[in-house]
């Protein structure tokens, strides 16, 4: 199971998600912003991070790279795609996803360990949780209020699209405490904190994120 | 040689906290009656030749889909040709 980690310039945890990728049993790839080439992976995450910058809007630029064509059109196949932090941003740029990262409500960085609950288990990445099951990953972004008009929200809400929600504390202001959605298929999935760091008990709060990481090896077994 | 005035701007419904932010400091500032403050941006292009319907309708998509995030923002689109 090859799973693609794509670096821009600019991204951050590409390492740890390629580390929490081989936790899981996997094969972690390489992938280049640069090149239009996918390597034959099963899957692609994209990474958090600061790509160029956060210039323009948040993912706004990393959306025109040449891997990003590739990526949209093998998510558009059904190709399992991850986008954690700066990749959620990404995915919504691209319109994979709909809605839109903003600023933090309180414009404070926030930099905790952040209570989920797991809404859906159905998505390609979701499937190991159960439904329902509380985690607790690193959460930090300056821009993770998740919007999008009411019918929107409605419609997540009513296909199940929203697969984690904060608990406890709302920590950016996103609405209905949206903390990551997926798309029809549930082959695509955003994610504003970060299951990747969390899969190690030396170096994270939990090893809850591992789930992610399991899921998306599962779901090509079962498929 | 134009040159374009690309502004953008939250739409009315999106929250801005840098905006609630600025017009916060102006009240301690002591600048009383200001009851609204948006934060937007402006991007200031210059292109070759004149502006055709061509060059305009490749400039609204410029603005439209790299410019702005039509999810969250509006913009507007001046032109000033002959400068």
């Amino acid at each position: 199971m090859r799973i693609g980690v794509v670096t821009f310039p600019g991204s951050l945890d590409d390492r740890d998600a390629a580390r929490a990728v081989r936790l899981a049993g996997g094969e972690a790839v390489a992938l280049w912003h640069g090149d239009a080439d996918l390597k034959k992976v099963d899957a692609v995450i994209l990474p958090g991070g600061f790509s160029y910058g956060d210039y323009l809007r948040c993912g706004a630029i990393s959306r025109f790279a040449p891997v990003m064509a590739e990526v949209v059109a093998a998510a558009n196949g059904g190709l399992p795609v991850l986008g954690i932090c700066n990749g959620f941003q990404i995915l919504c740029e691209s319109h994979l996803l709909p809605g839109a990262l903003t600023r933090n409500e309180h414009m404070h960085f926030i930099c905790r360990d952040q209570k989920l609950r797991i809404e859906d288990n159905t998505s390609a990445w979701t499937n190991s949780y159960d439904a329902g099951q509380e985690i607790v990953v690193p959460l930090k972004n300056g821009e993770g209020c998740f919007v999008a008009d009411t019918a929107v929200l409605d419609e997540l809400e009513g296909e199940s699209r929203v697969i984690a929600r904060y608990l406890d504390v709302n920590p950016n202001g996103s609405l209905r405490d949206i903390a990551g959605i997926r798309n029809k298929r549930g082959n695509v999935v955003g994610l504003m904190p970060h299951p990747e760091h969390a899969v190690e008990e030396l170096t994270g709060p939990t090893i809850d994120g591992l789930g992610f990481f399991t899921s998306v090896l599962n779901s090509m077994v079962n498929s | 040689m134009a040159r374009v005035v690309v502004d953008v701007m939250l739409k009315p419904e999106i929250l801005d906290p840098q905006g609630r932010a600025v017009q916060g400091a102006l009240g301690r500032l002591g600048f009383t009656g200001v009851t609204d403050v948006r934060q937007g941006k402006q991007f200031v292009i210059e292109v070759e030749g004149e502006i055709t319907d061509e060059r305009r309708e490749q400039l609204h998509v410029i603005a439209g889909e790299l410019l702005c995030n039509p999810v969250i923002e509006d913009f507007i689109l001046i032109v000033e040709e002959d400068q």
